[in-house]
């Protein structure tokens, strides 16, 4: 399974592509893709050049959670840096 | 694609050209056989090609075309300089290739003065960001030191 | 210092105004991200993982308090109240969104700050020994030469689209903080024998996948030519270097190549053709630079302060910041104050805007109102009174700022790594951290002297590993992250590359490495003798068998 990641063209956060074919910060809103599928959803994607920048896809397991070898990036991605756990969105979700 | 030209050398006004056909040559096809290419009138030198010894060639050109391959690739910038500086060829440099509104002026400052570009109005604003340099090149601007010592002596 | 006149105020502006409108561009669609990027990083704004960042240039490391807390400002209004100092004597942020850049370059281009060429494929920001003009090693000033070269190479329209970065750093000590050798140009203002100074011109050396102590081109090169020999070197490369591999399109590989005797006759022989062509600035224009840098109204001081004396007896904290963080001053009774960015188990480099402004205050009451930026992620006040240092120290302990271990072992250069950057592989940050942590006892720190360990969260090398005495290098093996170590380096006038020793470690592993390398380095000494000077006399093997034996 895959998922669809950019980073926010206005403020560079990152954001996933929900369910509604909206961008969300919240991975847990991120819509999955059937690996077949994922390319074309990838391509059209990166056609909204106004919403976002540097769109690429990312494994997922069954569960959702972030799998393969880029797990360590992509979890730093979603939560923010390991080293100021007060920054990112880590930080939203201890408050 | 549409051809820019400058109305002089260094910051003149910048306007479309009327299309003048241009017979083109390259550079190997002019020096393997000049009699077959009498009647050329622009010759197209590649990017990777040394401009050291081409004094001769371009001389009896109205045209020369320097290629940018991508726009990230910048060595027709010292090759306009050298041809327009070192070679004092006066006719027209034209830029070809990777040519982007935010370059065009780092062209005119090498010496290039006419540019296959699309967007007149782009143009014309892109030349007009910044009214000083700091450093001399091919075009006739003097550079902010030169201006500072004239500003001092006049004071 | 250096102050704008109304043609550097007007490049300045004109330049923000300039990418205020390709924002806008990039915005509206208008510019693709292919199209916008290179635009983006020539002006010092990358995108990396969680957030855009940007990079605000220092030029040599020299700057004001105004501008100090200007800095603040941009982080407080900005970002989220903090930078981070590089090793290019540069500050970055970490957070500011791209609608917000046009105005936060305006607000700093009103204290005569850029972020011109911070990134791209030109001449990056030129830098410098953090001591000039206070050292008194130097022979002389070389940040007016830093600055002929700033203007000269700032927006140079032929060297914009070189095939890769440019570096160039110029030192007048022998004593080399400016890393001079692993530049892709370094310049040594030095006397020859006719008692004249002049240049020593290092082409060639640098970091990075491929590393290179650079070579010397040219013993000695009059000052009043730096410029048209730069341009010759530049045309050089901008022509010949490499353009079909990023990877071997530095200047270094150009030179390794053509080996440097050619190099040099390209360059020499490119020299002879531009060198009288009003390239290199008339004498009234170099005067009127070095006008700018004319030492401060130092005071005539007794060499010692009998209060300072006093201050440090009984007060044993403060006499160990006095041992390691200051530095002898070429005016008496003046002294040069280093304050570490590497608080026991802090972040490499970074500040907040309070400290910020704390250095603001004490750079305007203390060190007449200057403050550097060092390549080493550290600031130095370079101009203090001695009898003042009890006040500064007072100052910056309050502000989390006092930490003793300038040159010491976790005095740690570290690059951002996979915690921000997009291009790492592996975190540098938490491996810092956790070094200085275990070696945390200062009075066990500074018995291990002079210890330089570098940390690279990928071959990229921004953290300089190849050059720490100890190194330290990131990479991704199926996803985990692993550190291979270097020994040997050295950035100093004895520039060295550091030699791998051994399989990579995993990030717990690394720490007790280091540690035993410590330990064995202590075992073998002899008196005086720095890690680096052991290192070169008993060879690799040795520190080999004492890192892998019975592991």
């Amino acid at each position: 399974m895959k998922i669809v990641t950019a980073n926010s063209l206005q403020d560079g956060a990152v954001v996933y592509l929900g369910d509604d074919d909206q961008w969300t910060p919240q991975l847990s809103g991120a819509a999955r893709f059937e690996d077949s599928d994922a390319k074309d959803v990838l391509v059209a994607a990166q056609t909204r050049i106004e919403e976002i920048t540097d769109a690429y896809l990312v494994s997922i397991d069954q569960d959702g959670a972030i799998t393969g070898r880029e797990t360590l990036r992509e979890t730093i991605r979603k939560a923010g840096p390991t080293v100021r756990l007060d920054l990112g969105l880590q930080a939203e979700q201890c408050a | 694609m549409q051809l820019l030209k400058l109305s002089s050398h260094g910051r003149g006004r910048i306007s479309p050209a009327l299309e003048e056909p241009s017979q083109e040559v390259s550079l190997d096809e002019w020096r393997n056989n000049p009699q077959a290419h009498a009647d050329a009138t622009a010759l197209v030198i590649p990017n990777d090609a040394s401009v050291a010894d081409i004094k001769k060639d371009v001389s009896g050109f109205d045209v020369v075309i320097l290629d940018f391959p991508q726009f990230k690739d910048g060595r027709a910038y010292s090759q306009a300089r050298l041809i327009r500086e070192r070679m004092e060829y006066s006719g027209e440099i034209r830029a070809r290739g990777g040519v982007l509104r935010d370059q065009l002026l780092f062209m005119v400052r090498c010496g290039f003065n006419a540019f296959e570009f699309g967007d007149v109005g782009a143009a014309d604003a892109a030349l007009r960001e910044f009214t000083f340099a700091y450093q001399p090149a091919a075009d006739s601007v003097a550079p902010i030191w030169r201006q500072r010592l004239a500003h001092a002596r006049a004071a | 210092m250096y102050r704008y006149d109304e043609f550097d105020a007007t490049m300045v502006a004109e330049r923000a105004a300039q990418f205020r409108g390709q924002v806008a561009r990039r915005l509206s669609g208008e510019l693709s991200e292919e199209e916008f990027k290179p635009l983006r990083l020539m002006n010092g704004l990358y995108l990396q993982l969680h957030a855009y960042m940007l990079r605000v240039a220092i030029p040599y490391g020299t700057f004001s308090s105004r501008q100090m807390r200007r800095l603040a400002h941009a982080a407080r209004k900005y970002d989220k109240g903090y930078g981070h100092f590089t090793t290019r004597q540069n500050i970055q942020y970490n957070w500011p969104a791209l609608v917000d850049v046009p105005d936060l370059l305006d607000d700093l281009a009103e204290v005569e700050m850029h972020a011109i060429q911070t990134s791209g494929n030109c001449i990056r920001n030129v830098t410098s020994d953090q001591y000039a003009g206070a050292a008194a090693d130097e022979v002389e000033d070389p940040r007016p030469w830093c600055e002929i070269i700033r203007q000269w190479s700032t927006f140079h329209p032929e060297f914009s689209f070189l095939p890769r970065k440019f570096k160039i750093a110029v030192t007048a000590s022998d004593n080399d903080r400016a890393a001079v050798r692993v530049h892709d140009i370094g310049l040594r203002l030095h006397k020859n024998a006719g008692g004249d100074t002049g240049f020593e011109v290092i082409v060639g050396g640098g970091l990075g996948r491929t590393p290179y102590v650079g070579h010397t081109i040219r013993d000695f090169l009059p000052k009043e030519h730096l410029l048209s020999y730069l341009e010759a070197i530049l045309r050089v490369y901008n022509l010949e270097g490499r353009r079909d591999n990023l990877y071997k399109a530095r200047i270094k590989i150009l030179v390794n190549a053509e080996g440097a005797e050619r190099f040099r006759g390209l360059v020499e022989e490119e020299w002879a053709q531009i060198r009288s062509s009003g390239i290199d600035l008339l004498r009234e224009e170099i005067e009127r630079i070095h006008a700018y840098f004319e030492a401060p109204a130092f005071e005539k001081l007794p060499g010692e302060s009998v209060a300072l004396n006093a201050q440090r007896d009984g007060n044993g904290e403060f006499d160990r910041w006095l041992r390691v963080n200051t530095v002898a001053h070429k005016i008496p009774g003046y002294a040069i104050a280093n304050i570490s960015l590497k608080p026991i188990g802090g972040i490499p480099g970074d500040i907040s805007a309070a400290q910020m402004e704390a250095v603001a205050d004490l750079a305007d009451q203390f060190s007449f109102d200057e403050i550097r930026a060092t390549h080493e992620q550290n600031l130095v006040l370079p101009h203090v009174r001695k009898e003042d240092l009890f006040k500064v120290w007072r100052v910056l302990k309050a502000a989390g700022l006092a930490t003793a271990n300038i040159g010491l072992v976790s005095d740690i250069i570290a690059c951002p790594g996979l915690d921000y950057c997009t291009l790492a592989n592996t975190r540098s940050i938490p491996i810092a951290q956790r070094i200085s942590e275990r070696l945390a006892d200062l009075d066990e720190q500074e018995s291990l002297g002079e210890l330089k360990i570098k940390i690279s969260g990928c071959i990229n090398a921004c953290g300089h590993h190849h050059v720490g005495h100890i190194g330290i290098l990131g990479v991704d093996k199926k996803g985990e992250e692993f550190y291979q170590v270097t020994l040997g380096g050295s950035a100093g006038e004895d520039a060295s590359i550091g030699e791998i020793v051994g399989r990579g470690l995993s990030s717990g592993d690394v720490v007790d490495a280091v540690e035993k390398l410590v330990q064995f380095y202590k075992s073998e000494r002899n008196d005086g003798e720095r890690f680096l000077d052991v290192y070169r006399r008993i060879g690799a093997d040795p520190f080999k068998e004492a890192l892998y034996a019975a592991a």
